[in-house]
């Protein structure tokens, strides 16, 4: 094997890509330690080896005597109700095993998050109700070939009485739009169990904007983007001793998959027996732990080697993708660059179920405004469900999409002032010591040095201010308070949700049937919907808005009375979800 | 319909499995023989995750019927090692870290091995046009080509050797 000394010195063939890291020691030269062991040098991957010998353990290559196939019968719908399942044409056929419906699922409803008790059980393992996306799986067929697998599939009969879908966000959200998933009646996600949507109020948006020179407004629309891994999703399981299964898998999320498939399946996790860790590719889509249940599911009900796994078709189709997302974004600019305000409607594209949008929103709304200090920020983000294919994780979600329309938005300004677009961003970066709209100090910021090495690399004259400023310098005093005033509004409301749970008063129809949910019924000891408290007196300036009362968030608090054992109220989220660390 | 027996060379030994009528060469590979590094990454011909060489000439494996290799002789990523030292090739990814899941690297290398093989001191153009067909999600190719022009300049040792 080569000693690292010895690697050759890269020629950079293309032109492109400079293989040595360039260190800027001018920047933040104080803080830099010059005695690195590894930063900067070259380093093997530690499994290298197992790539280039293809000896790499991806889950597919564990072999298995007698291994059975999974596919599944879809929704050519984008939506519609199910009517009627008959399987009776494809149980006959040749080598099929085992045909899995709705009932075979233990806990037929699940939402990824409620691992951490976010979000209602909104999505059906196999659909027996209704369908509502294209691809949504109904049935699945275990046969002893894939062929074969394939083939039943073509014999179920789905009967489905198809029903009016909505695959716009904006139209979701309007009166008398189809409902796409019964747990949201709104076709809204339900943030903080009050309103349909993340909310964000910093300083006062609407008083601020009458004041500004200019009010520059732009819309942006982000496609759907699929991970597209070169190894698509999937599982294998298989029977061990003593009760046990083991479950090879390409999951991006190992623990994630373990306890989805432990509630799923009703099943201790002391009996799965998960490995994984080798992904060929994730890039977010394989977090949402679709294969690894329905592998030992089949498993479970033939008591053979079971493979659950997606086609490349079906990896484009019904492998959940970044979601697409729509901005609205309104500033108030003075003459000399300044952001005095900057407003926020954003529209999250869930698809047809939450999987992990609902988080993406909220990691969104914390790291608004962009990298700028703003006195007055407002935000009003949904996540929406629409008749689409789901949407779930997928490099930054949640930030990439708003800050692309950040800063295609600053170019805008740059042009309608006749700025130069780079003078115009350090004119407005924070700096440490700033206060952020999600009211956190800002700490080692450095996009003013970032701004500044662009300008250099592109050849682009700055101003000498742009060219002296600094992260370290002129942030914290003034701009590190917090606004003297903060308009509120009662905008989105919604109602039969509890706000510590995120659950529907009264138990949560999410999860009818006998299946145990973990979203808990909510004892009626518990708080209630917080009473509105009168809006304390004199605040400046006094906004023109209507005012309504101000709805103070409660934090959780446990019921002191209640004697039988009760689950804690979440405390995990409550720091990025709007509820002030204490 | 029965099985049918394949009499093939894989990686120089002679070999002979049963193949199901109709399996492609990537399922034969890696269900039949054993040899798990071909990979499955779109069964229609379009990624070349599953590249293997079928007389020296690179083929898809997912696109080439298990039956057709009868008496010719099949190359993959397992057979590119001598023993425990590895090809040229091998090395040089491993340093210019052109592998990050490493799901296309068997089928990559396999293309770059017969590249080289035909054609020792390769132009820019030509290794780009080699891998052409075999897709990478995580590297940008840009680190897969400095590895396989490393290895062309000779800063590998010589890069011929016995064919695949």
């Amino acid at each position: 094997m080569n000693d690292m000394s010895n690697m050759p010195a890269s020629k950079g063939i293309l032109g492109l890509q400079n293989p040595q890291i360039e260190f800027r020691k001018d920047l933040f030269a104080d803080e830099r330690d010059e005695n690195l062991n590894e930063i900067g040098k070259p380093v093997r991957r530690q499994d290298i080896e197992g790539h280039v010998t293809g000896r790499s353990p991806f889950y597919d290559d564990h072999l298995f005597e007698g291994l059975l196939h999974m596919r599944y019968v879809r929704s050519p719908h984008h939506h519609a109700r199910i009517r009627r399942i008959d399987t009776s044409a494809a149980q006959g056929m040749p080598g099929v095993v085992r045909i899995i419906t709705s009932d075979d699922v233990p806990a037929n409803m699940n939402t990824l998050l409620s691992l951490l008790d976010f979000g209602l059980d909104d999505e059906p393992v196999l659909s027996d109700k209704k369908v509502a996306y294209v691809g949504e799986p109904v049935v699945a067929v275990v046969a002893l070939t894939e062929a074969q697998a394939r083939a039943a599939v073509k014999a179920v009969q789905v009967d489905y009485e198809v029903l009016p879908h909505v695959l716009d966000p904006e139209e979701a959200l309007k009166p008398g739009a189809p409902t796409v998933c019964d747990v949201y009646p709104g076709n809204a996600f339900v943030y903080h169990g009050k309103y349909n949507h993340q909310k964000l109020r910093y300083g006062d948006v609407e008083t601020a904007l009458k004041s500004a020179d200019h009010v520059i407004e732009t819309r942006h629309q982000m496609s759907p983007i699929e991970q597209a891994p070169m190894e698509t999703c999937g599982a294998i399981a298989a029977p061990e001793q003593n009760g046990r299964y083991v479950c090879y898998s390409g999951t991006q999320g190992l623990f994630f998959s373990l306890g989805t498939a432990a509630k799923v399946l009703n099943m201790p996790s002391s009996r799965l027996h998960f490995i994984g860790g080798t992904v060929g590719g994730g890039f977010g889509g394989k977090v949402d732990s679709i294969h690894e249940p329905l592998a030992i599911l089949g498993t479970v009900l033939t008591g053979k080697p079971c493979k659950s796994q997606w086609d490349r078709e079906e990896e484009m189709q019904v492998g959940a993708p970044r979601g697409a997302e729509r901005w609205y974004i309104t500033d108030g600019v003075m003459n000399d660059g300044r952001i005095v305000a900057r407003k926020f409607t954003g529209y999250f594209d869930a698809g047809a179920y939450t999987r992990l949008t609902s988080y993406a929103v909220i990691k969104c709304v914390g790291h608004l405004p962009g990298p700028y200090t703003i006195p007055n920020v407002s935000a009003d983000v949904y996540c929406v469900y629409t008749n689409r294919t789901p949407a779930t994780a997928m490099r930054g979600f949640g930030v990439t999409g708003v800050d692309f329309s950040i800063e295609a938005h600053m170019d805008q300004i740059a042009d309608t002032l006749g700025m130069n677009p780079i003078d115009l961003r350090i004119l407005n970066a924070y700096r440490d010591g700033d206060m952020k709209a999600h009211r956190r100090t800002a700490k080692n910021c450095a996009f003013i040095e970032c701004c500044q090495v662009v300008a250099e690399k592109a050849g682009v004259t700055i101003k000498p201010e742009s060219k002296a400023a600094s992260s370290m310098k002129d942030g914290g005093g003034e701009r590190g308070q917090l606004p003297a005033f903060t308009a509120t509004d009662e905008n989105g409301r919604v109602e039969g949700f509890e706000g510590w749970s995120y659950a529907k008063k009264g138990g949560g129809s999410a999860t009818t049937g006998s299946v145990p949910s973990t979203t808990t019924p909510t004892p009626a000891s518990l708080p209630q919907t917080p009473q509105p408290i009168p809006q304390p007196a004199s605040p400046a300036p006094v906004t023109p808005a209507p005012q309504a009362p101000t709805p103070q968030v409660q934090s959780p608090s446990p019921a002191p009375t209640a004697s039988s054992p009760k689950r804690r109220p979440p405390t995990r989220f409550s720091s990025i979800s709007g509820f002030r660390r204490r | 319909m029965a099985k049918k027996p394949v009499s093939f060379t894989h990686n120089g030994v002679e070999t002979a499995a049963f193949a199901d009528p109709g399996q492609n060469l990537l399922e034969f590979l890696r269900r039949g023989v054993g040899d798990l590094t071909p990979k499955y990454g779109c069964g229609q011909g379009t990624c070349g995750a599953c590249t293997v060489t079928v007389d020296g000439e690179p083929h898809l494996s997912c696109l080439t019927l298990a039956e057709s290799v009868e008496g010719r002789s099949v190359g993959t990523v397992a057979g590119l090692a001598n023993g425990a030292t590895l090809d040229p090739l091998q090395e040089a990814f491993m340093d210019h870290f052109a592998a990050q899941c490493g799901y296309c690297t068997p089928g990559m290398l396999v293309a770059a091995r017969v590249l080289l093989d035909a054609n020792p001191n390769p132009s820019l153009d030509e290794v780009i046009e080699a891998i052409s067909g075999n897709l990478c999600r995580c590297t940008g190719y840009e680190p897969i080509i400095e590895a396989i022009m490393a290895v062309a300049n000779g800063s590998y040792g010589s890069a011929g050797r016995a064919a695949l």
